[in-house]
């Protein structure tokens, strides 16, 4: 079924758009991630330009992000003082993220840039990942022959968040420390969402966990929160400025995203978490090594047209 | 009486007028809807010839629809450190967003370069309007790449046979528009060649714009970017909601 994107000016088919949303959607719901990272390259794969690809997977990652978000509201797992610092941040990351996607729009290095980007973030991701479900998966054997189980270690944050000042408390999170440090967490992943058209929840999480020592219960809730805020306000940014945002192509991707995470959170019942996590690993270190490909082959033209409107 | 008088000059009247061509459309306009996957324009008519003389030869067409022009900025990739990036550019000022070409037969064959090139019949002959600055030679390589890019789109198309002429008369050509293909005012303009020279022309506008769903979509994305973008995200967090209230009844 050929669908017009008004937007991206050009014919996609809506069931191939729906089956890779519903694709990131399964990974998603399997490895409770947003799913981001993966669907900006595809869509690039695909043939959308990359511009518009990122504004629409941002736009797609707020919807995607509410029902989860809601569950953890309900229970309760959600930090509101901290979420709120986050998403200052955030906002203030995706305004200086803006500035700088148009001037790399202006001279006609966004989509290189975009795509360097994902393959430098995605890189360095995925070979974190992959260590740590390595080791996970290593400890689980030797634990399996009899080891004694390892202390679990005792997170602390750093020292120098520690040392920064305007202490105030985090109740939910557990902490007492500068809201300058979440300010700065948010601003960074703010930039990236405006950028690579990600969430940033798999930089998030681990970075509330184990750069601000947050209490595991509160993290997922409180990233999702942000989520919402900062891709809902990058979208307004790409609306107003860069133009880039595919109303269509959000709603496509989120049709299928929605279902697929349901199926994804069933499956991943079934399956060991270090395995998932190993799983995760090599899918992000496949996408970044098919970017990386991508960049060093001769393209079909060298010249590329850029219309100035 | 007056109707008498115009039938007693009418072969006078004909025998002046100099030959002329009747144009028509399949559509005059075509609608870039939600299904859009790009139209075939048929162009059609008939070659008027004064007293209705037709000639032996058989008449050369050119038909030249056209989108309208923008300035274009070419960019040419390099290898830098193992990764091709944008390095050089050049920009076009005049470079149509739609340029299809339908002869009857090959353009060297119809008229001499410098007729081509005075109606713009053939790709090689868009005036594309470089800037100043770089070499002749750089300025070419762009433009080669420029006609490339806009070749592979179907977006310039060059078809030394898609007119056929019926009885000396009748003419006609489909031109095939791209799903990609820019909105705006669009010319059809048909020449007759005869001898080297041409003889008659005509030209017919086409628009070509978004309808429904995707001209609103459209339009509010552009003129009204920050309503565009608070409708997107309510419609992203309320299909979100939906998706989330239906899974949570299952």
């Amino acid at each position: 079924m050929d669908l017009y994107l008004p937007i991206a000016e050009m014919s996609v088919n809506a069931i191939v758009i729906i089956l890779l949303g519903g694709g990131v959607g399964f990974l998603s719901g399997m490895f409770g991630v947003g799913g981001g990272f993966l669907t900006t390259p595809l869509l690039i794969f695909y043939g959308i330009p990359p511009a518009i690809a990122v504004a629409s997977s941002a736009t797609q990652i707020t919807g995607s992000s509410v029902s989860g978000a809601l569950a953890y509201w309900r229970r309760g797992q959600v930090d509101v003082k901290m979420g709120m610092v986050l998403v200052a941040g955030g906002i203030i990351g995706a305004g200086l993220g803006q500035i700088v996607f148009r001037k790399l729009q202006k001279i006609g290095q966004i989509d290189i840039s975009i795509n360097i980007i994902y393959v430098l973030f995605l890189g360095i991701i995925g070979t974190l990942m992959l260590r740590e479900a390595i080791t996970a998966l290593q400890a689980e054997r030797r634990i399996a022959a009899g080891d004694a189980r390892p202390p679990a270690r005792l997170r602390r944050h750093l020292p120098w968040i520690a040392a920064l000042p305007g202490k105030t408390r985090f109740y939910k999170s557990g902490l007492y420390i500068s809201p300058l440090a979440p300010l700065l967490l948010g601003g960074i992943v703010g930039i990236l969402t405006v950028i690579m058209g990600i969430g940033g929840g798999f930089i998030m999480v681990p970075a509330m966990l184990y750069l601000l020592g947050m209490s595991a219960s509160a993290v997922v809730g409180t990233s999702l929160f942000q989520i919402i805020f900062v891709t809902a306000a990058t979208t307004l940014l790409h609306a107003t400025s860069s133009k880039s945002v595919d109303i269509v192509l959000a709603m496509l991707l989120l049709v299928g995203g929605v279902a697929g995470a349901q199926l994804g959170v069933r499956a991943a019942q079934r399956l060991k978490p270090e395995k998932l996590r190993l799983a995760l690993a090599l899918i992000v270190l496949a996408v970044a090594a098919g970017l990386l490909f991508g960049l060093t082959l001769p393209p079909e033209s060298r010249y590329t047209l850029y219309s100035l409107q | 009486m007056r109707a008498l008088f115009a039938l007693l000059l009418w072969p006078l009247l004909v025998a002046a007028a100099p030959t002329s061509l009747i144009t028509a459309l399949s559509q005059s306009r075509i609608d870039i809807n939600t299904t859009f996957k790009g139209a075939d324009l048929l162009v059609f008519g008939a070659i008027q010839y004064p007293a209705g003389a037709v000639p032996d030869a058989p008449p050369d067409i050119a038909i030249v629809v056209r989108g309208p022009a923008e300035p274009v900025t070419v960019r040419r990739k390099a290898r830098v450190a193992g990764i091709w990036l944008n390095t050089d550019r050049i920009r076009f000022e005049s470079v149509p967003g739609f340029y299809a070409v339908a002869t009857t037969r090959p353009i060297a064959d119809l008229a001499d370069d410098r007729t081509t090139a005075i109606y713009e019949i053939g790709i090689s002959n868009l005036q594309l309007s470089p800037a100043s600055g770089a070499s002749e030679g750089e300025t070419r390589a762009f433009e080669a790449g420029l006609i490339a890019a806009k070749r592979k789109a179907r977006l310039f198309v060059e078809d030394t046979r898609a007119v056929t002429v019926t009885g000396g008369v009748l003419y006609r050509a489909r031109i095939a528009i791209p799903a990609i293909v820019p909105v705006g005012d669009y010319t059809a303009e048909i020449h007759l060649i005869r001898k080297g020279r041409v003889i008659a022309s005509s030209s017919v506008p086409i628009s070509i714009g978004k309808s429904g769903f995707e001209r609103w979509i459209y339009v509010m994305a552009q003129q009204h970017g920050l309503v565009y973008g608070i409708a997107a995200v309510v419609a992203a967090l309320l299909a979100g909601l939906a998706a989330s209230l239906i899974m949570r009844n299952r």
